[in-house]
């Protein structure tokens, strides 16, 4: 287990590195930040103390050069925008971001596997066959479009919920959270129901596709035949046996999730990570990008790793040690 | 029965009658976000819209961006190079301290030493050579040489509190002030050195979410009407106008154009719009290699005048303003709408596409020539579409074009690079007169004047420059809008800065609620009134 993790880390550390050199050379082909940042009124004085104080006079192996060396000292720069460290403002952002995705989450699986199984075991069914449909309206919908459509239906016409924004905050360990506020829950449920569309129809497809395969299965027929009660045939033997998918493929959107919900955070004008990224490639904002894409990286390795985890507690047969089985 | 009328009626009463002891809120959903709360951070629109409602300045701007006491109650200029301003008494700060000149002092002092700063104040400070403060209700600002734009260049920064920061000993030195330390821009940030003499009272702030003011009892001005104001940053166009119909926001800023006539046709919306100091031009290139153009053997036709006032006549701006920008727009015939400080009124365009032919073969293009026109597509109203009219314009008379829309930062690293011979681009006079893009875009780029800053056209005119430097030295203001107006007319007629129109900006809010809209564009809650 501990080779293991150990390998998987030096496995990120390269990545890690290698990202850092693309997204560097990446942020550094688009456009220059003086041309954005600074006030066309500025005469060249300015400008040149300008490029000067932001180190942008400086050609690009040099700048990369600081870069890294002050990330090794854990500075990630400090926003060409805001003036603030880097790292400090998209962390600022987490917490928000985290809520939503996991909301979202929440919702794609506590109404994703009832229904998926449903469909699984019951396929010829009316209900089977209108939750199906519904998952391809899911799949296919623009998440833009729908988030416009529920802000229209829920928050124009009917009134019921705001339209945007995170509404009132509670600190909890020393960080605001919406969901603890009822104003902030108020303001949660559309974004993330925007944000869980998508992947409640993904888990009710595997779900689906689980339960049908695993229901045919020789021992389910046996659980069956023992006359054990059908909740529990369901319940144990069945729903035990579709997770693995489920997890595998959860973990990995839970990442996607975290790190590109910028659409519905800007439909729903939602303060996240998404949206300070929106706002800082557009602004040329070049360390707070950069800071955003390591933080990003570093959050799909840290999941890929309790992914693989997870696994090995659902299906003792998987061994992470590798070699010595 | 007879009990139970009267109880309804009062009811009713109740309920119609005003509650002037419930607390008034404004909610305005932005269409941007300030970088930082510091008032001297960042020299752009969002920040000093943030900071007008908290932070002061000397002189300030009315909604037609002309010139009106703040915290100075008058000034004159002594002689061509000394300035004298009185100012305000019985002003206090939001902690109770008294406003003097050495706050005025220390402001002018903290300037060039904010650190980080992406785009500092420094412009409009480095014409002050020295400062005396006779009493602490009189300044006397001396300049190195005459400087009519002081007054408009002290409008553009606030005042912040000398005592608060620990600059009370602070002196003026143009060479630098001397301070132990300066204000740092997250003490703003956190609120801490939020402490201004505006109508406003700093109260809470959370970046990319909301920032909350309150009214402050002891303003020395006419009381805000709201006890509360959110500034809430919406900066995507249609959740924006669906936060406004969902009574999320009461106000936004610049709704969407095709959106404006659903919005006039809702029940409980009404629309403030006023023009606003920005143009939209054509800058034409007249390098000696053109990079945009071929099929002219590597000549650049755009240097023959006659080619350039074809492209001109070419543009008709009726239908641009009429069919694209859907009436949010005024049709340019300089660089200042009407009305404002330096517009002359002699100055016309025209458009005529049969002359535009005749001139093209007149300088020997009869076939015309293929031209390439950038355009930002995400910085003005409906950019890339009006690039797209106007190459169907130019094509029109001959002149093949194609458009290069990009996104806003690709276009403007291009544009400095010189990349294009012809561009769209647009210019907000920050000044409110004719001085500023006359300067800026048309000038000779000469560094120590702060000339041609944004002449990207490789243009240069040693008496239209003469012409500015005469203007920029006069402090009589009646004499100086002359001079302007001729050199205004000069820059027009020579077609390297082809107005095509003055935006509108549009403000959107919700029926109970009115504002006198502004030509420097900008959102001010304390100017924002329950309708009667």
């Amino acid at each position: 287990m501990l080779v293991f993790i150990l390998r998987r880390l030096a496995q990120s550390a390269v990545v890690v590195v290698a990202m850092s050199v693309l997204v560097f050379a990446g942020i550094f082909a688009i456009g220059n930040p003086i041309d954005v940042l600074i006030s066309p009124e500025a005469d060249e004085f300015e400008r040149a103390a300008a490029i000067a104080r932001l180190g942008l006079d400086k050609p690009m192996h040099e700048q990369f050069i600081r870069f890294v060396d002050s990330a090794l000292g854990g500075d990630l720069g400090t926003s060409f925008v805001h003036g603030v460290p880097a790292l400090g403002l998209v962390l600022q952002r987490f917490p928000a971001t985290l809520e939503l995705a996991l909301c979202a989450m929440l919702v794609a699986v506590v109404l994703g596997i009832p229904l998926g199984l449903w469909a699984g075991l019951k396929p010829d069914s009316m209900a089977g066959r209108v939750i199906m449909t519904g998952s391809i309206l899911g799949f296919s919908l623009p998440t833009f479009w729908v988030g416009m459509m529920l802000i229209m239906a829920f928050a124009v016409t009917l009134g019921w919920l705001p339209a945007g924004g995170r509404g009132e905050t509670a600190g909890l360990f020393g960080v605001q959270w919406s969901f603890l506020t009822a104003d902030g829950l108020a303001h949660l449920i559309l974004p993330a129901v925007n944000l869980a569309l998508f992947k409640l129809s993904l888990v009710i497809r595997l779900a689906r596709a689980g339960t049908r395969e695993v229901a045919l299965q020789d021992y389910v027929k046996f659980a069956r035949a023992k006359g054990l009660a059908p909740a529990r045939v369901v319940g144990v033997h069945i729903l035990k046996n579709i997770m693995i998918p489920v997890v595998t493929v959860l973990g990995l959107e839970l990442g996607s999730v975290i790190a590109f919900s910028v659409v519905t955070e800007s439909v729903f004008a939602w303060p996240g990570m998404g949206k300070l990224l929106i706002d800082s490639i557009l602004q040329l904002d070049r360390p707070v990008v950069i800071a955003y894409l390591l933080v990003t990286v570093l959050l799909f390795v840290v999941i890929n790793l309790i992914v693989d985890l997870v696994y090995s507690l659902l299906d003792p047969r998987i061994r992470l040690g590798g070699g010595q089985a | 029965m007879k009990q139970v009328l009267p109880a309804v009626a009062a009811l009713a009463l109740l309920a119609a009658a005003p509650t002037p002891s419930q607390a008034a809120t404004l909610t305005v959903g932005t269409s941007a976000e300030p970088s930082a709360l510091d008032p001297h951070y960042h020299n752009l629109g969002p920040n000093t819209r943030a900071r007008k409602h908290v932070f002061e300045s000397l002189v300030s701007m009315d909604a037609k961006m002309r010139l009106q006491p703040e915290l100075a109650e008058s000034w004159r200029a002594i002689d061509e190079t000394t300035w004298e301003f009185k100012l305000r008494k019985g002003v206090k700060f939001h902690d109770g301290t008294e406003f003097t000149a050495q706050d005025f002092v220390y402001s002018v002092c903290r300037i060039p030493n904010v650190a980080n700063s992406p785009s500092s104040f420094t412009v409009y400070t480095k014409g002050i050579a020295g400062i005396e403060a006779p009493d602490p209700h009189t300044l006397i600002i001396k300049t190195g040489k005459p400087y009519p734009l002081l007054p408009v260049e002290l409008s553009t920064f606030g005042i912040i509190s000398a005592k608060a920061a620990g600059g009370e000993a602070v002196t003026f030195d143009k060479a630098g002030c001397k301070a132990d330390s300066w204000p740092t821009t997250q003490a703003f940030n956190d609120g801490s050195l939020m402490i201004g003499t505006g109508p406003f009272k700093h109260k809470s702030y959370t970046k990319g979410d909301r920032q909350v003011l309150e009214r402050n009892p002891d303003y020395w001005g006419p009381q805000p009407a709201w006890d509360t104001v959110v500034f809430r940053p919406i900066t995507s166009d249609g959740p924006r106008v669906a936060a406004l119909l969902a009574g999320d926001v009461d106000m936004i800023e610049s709704p969407p154009v095709q959106d404006i006539e659903r919005l006039k046709s809702a029940p409980n919306v009404s629309l403030a719009q006023a023009q606003s100091n920005r143009v939209i031009y054509l800058a034409l290139g007249v390098q000696d290699t053109p990079p945009t153009i071929t099929g002219t053997d590597g000549k650049n036709p755009l240097k023959d005048p006659k080619v350039r006032k074809a492209l001109s006549l070419a543009v008709d701006r009726d239908a641009i303003v009429k069919r694209i920008m859907m009436g949010v727009a005024e049709p340019a015939n300089q660089y200042l709408p009407a009305g404002f400080y330096g517009n002359n009124p002699e100055v016309t365009v025209a458009t005529d596409a049969n002359k535009a032919k005749q001139l093209l073969a007149e300088a020997g293009y009869p076939k015309g020539f293929q031209l390439t026109l950038g355009t930002p597509n995400d910085r003005y109203i409906n950019d890339d579409k009006v690039a797209q009219a106007v190459a169907q314009m130019f094509t029109r008379i001959g002149v093949q074009t194609q458009v290069d829309a990009t996104t806003a930062n690709v276009f403007f690293s291009k544009r400095n690079k010189q990349e294009y011979s012809v561009f769209l681009a647009g210019w907000g006079a920050d000044s409110g007169e004719m001085s500023s893009p006359l300067k800026a875009l048309i000038a000779t780029p000469i560094k120590e004047k702060g000339y041609g800053t944004t002449n990207y056209t490789s243009y240069s005119d040693p008496e239209l420059d003469g012409m500015l430097d005469t203007a920029l030295a006069t402090v009589d203001d009646a004499k100086r809008e002359k001079l302007l107006q001729a050199a205004v007319k000069r820059a027009v007629d020579a077609d390297i800065i082809i107005p095509l129109h003055y935006e509108v900006t549009v403000w959107a809010m919700k029926k109970g609620v009115s504002y006198e809209p502004r030509a420097d564009q900008y959102t001010l809650a304390q100017k924002v009134t329950p309708a009667k």
